[in-house]
């Protein structure tokens, strides 16, 4: 991690994006203060983390990228386990794994040992325990990947009515439109760097232009086709896929056509959105990331 | 930063609840190992042995066995399963994104993998009372070297298990040292009998011996003070242990 400056405003949805092996989870631990940052300091909830490790910890709650449940148990019983860890007490402790067994759609198999249950269940369940402390700053590392659509969709809509009962939210994720569906704002990161934070449609805004053409051309034909032109300036190439990025893409789409000759090539245009601004930030090619 | 009980306990109550489920898979199997060896060397071999340190031979192998139970009772405890929570479900991350700390989760598991020496033990002891192999009530001070005997293997194998790069380690810790503690730490036979006195000096390094005799002097009757010796080897090892186990734990689960 390099000089890392980051502030996530209370109640809202914060999203820590950046390719694999950017520093997102290393960040992540040093939040909730299980990784020592060899310099700097890291206040949660106005506390500094290295002197009120219990206290900070005991009002957070962290889903980790990997599911660590009891596979023999159920999922009322790994509830029951969890809230011991924050000294949850009866009646609490059952009062509470019966709101989360409700809030994340547990009820119908809660009493079914942990194995026999899909993955999208076995996430929604590690997403609840760590819940259990009704935590002020929920951590979220990767929660959707892996997971169906439906599953995602649902997850999303919860996280958005935790945020909207008052809990911050602490999301990383590699995929674009759960970060632009959740968050308030984002930091991408690479290499242990932050290289751009801002709202989603802000960096947008900023970063690119609001249209997208995206089509199939070599880099032969790419220079034929727009060289010279200004207005066409800001591209990116993933292979063979082209995207030009600009306020207005009728006069490129008419370009194009009176260039291909009544040879219908085929063209996407689309809002440009926060992939495009992830992708030109840290790159296409997958040669720097090991 | 400090053991806090409380969040020990809870890391306790875990693992209870974890094998209420498993036990017939888990507890069941390494119980019967002591008993299969009290009747296979006990009263098979025993029947060509005529006395042993002054007693009949199974009478003589008794007392060390329930050392043996409860020693396997820690040890499976704190190498696989501790290295499989580690390495391979991950839970200790999970627990210390909690309250939990590094030394609670040391002294949780090291109440829990006691507490299954105590079954295995306790256990033991009752198979050897129904057949009346338990002087009584001279031999009830056994029972307090089980908890001695489970607290000093959990301690052991413990730092063993957070230093070892991967699960196949663990093939040299019961092949290469449990197994010889088992067989030459005066279970089947005394060593005072065997041993030159140079050798007997070298042997009290065995960490199982001292439970043994501990055991052994209960079920005579005949104490000596010897047995403040075997004490302070089995208590001052595994402070000594738990003490390095402490920085290991956190260099291990941290950073």
């Amino acid at each position: 991690m390099d000089g890392i400056d980051l502030v996530v405003p209370p109640r809202s949805c914060f999203g820590l994006l950046g390719p694999n092996g950017a520093g997102k989870t290393t960040t992540l631990r040093m939040i909730y203060g299980v990784t020592t940052a060899s310099s700097g300091s890291i206040s949660v909830f106005g506390l500094d983390i290295a002197q009120n490790l219990r206290a900070v910890r005991s009002r957070l709650g962290v889903t980790l990228q990997q599911n660590v449940l009891i596979e023999a148990l159920s999922p009322k019983e790994n509830l029951l386990v969890f809230g011991r860890y924050h000294l949850l007490r009866e009646p609490e402790l059952t009062r509470r794994a019966e709101e989360l067994i409700d809030f994340l759609e547990l009820r119908s198999h809660a009493h079914v040992p942990v194995r026999q249950l899909s993955g999208g269940f076995q996430r929604r369940l590690a997403i609840a325990q760590s819940l259990i402390n009704g935590p002020e700053l929920l951590i979220l590392d990767e929660p959707t990947t892996g997971l169906d659509p439906a599953v995602r969709l649902a997850l999303w809509s919860r996280i958005r009515e935790l945020r909207a009962a008052g809990t911050t939210v602490l999301v990383t994720t590699h995929y674009m439109d759960e970060a632009q569906r959740l968050c308030d704002r984002v930091a991408i990161m690479s290499g242990g760097k932050i290289i751009g934070a801002g709202a989603p449609h802000e960096l947008v805004a900023t970063r690119l232009a609001p249209e997208t053409v995206e089509f199939d051309s070599s880099p032969a034909e790419e220079s034929l086709l727009l060289d010279g032109a200004a207005q066409w300036a800001r591209r990116l190439r993933a292979g063979k896929r082209l995207m030009v990025y600009l306020d207005d893409a009728a006069p490129l789409i008419e370009h194009i056509r009176r260039h291909d000759r009544g040879d219908r090539r085929p063209l996407i245009v689309r809002p440009t959105n926060l992939e495009d601004v992830f992708l030109s930030l840290t790159g296409t090619g997958l040669e720097n990331n090991p | 930063m400090s053991v806090s009980f409380p969040y020990a306990v809870s890391i306790w109550r875990r693992n209870a609840s974890m094998y209420r489920r498993t036990w017939k898979w888990n507890i069941l199997p390494n119980f019967f190992e002591p008993v299969f060896y009290l009747f296979s060397i006990g009263v098979g071999v025993g029947a060509y042995v005529s006395e042993m340190g002054g007693m009949s031979y199974i009478q003589f192998l008794a007392p060390g066995l329930i050392c043996v139970a409860a020693m396997n009772g820690a040890s499976f405890e704190v190498t696989y399963n501790i290295f499989v929570r580690l390495i391979f479900e991950k839970s200790y991350d999970a627990m210390l994104t909690t309250p939990i700390e590094p030394d609670d989760i040391l002294v949780g598991e090291v109440l829990w993998a006691v507490t299954r020496s105590c079954v295995y033990g306790g256990c033991f002891f009752l198979v050897l009372a129904v057949f009346g192999l338990t002087p009584l009530p001279a031999s009830l001070w056994a029972i307090a070297v089980i908890p001695i005997t489970g607290l000093l293997f959990a301690s052991i194998g413990i730092v063993f298990s957070l230093r070892v790069p991967n699960i196949d380690s663990f093939s040299f810790y019961f092949t290469l040292f449990l197994t010889p503690l088992f067989l030459f730490s005066d279970v089947f036979f005394p060593l005072e009998e065997r041993l030159s006195r140079g050798w007997l000096w070298v042997a009290e390094a065995l960490p199982l011996l001292h439970p043994v005799r501990l055991a052994r002097t209960a079920f005579s009757g005949h104490w000596s003070v010897i047995i403040l010796w075997d004490l302070f080897y089995a208590l001052g090892l595994t402070a000594a242990l738990l003490w390095w186990g402490r920085k290991t734990v956190r260099q291990r689960l941290t950073n």
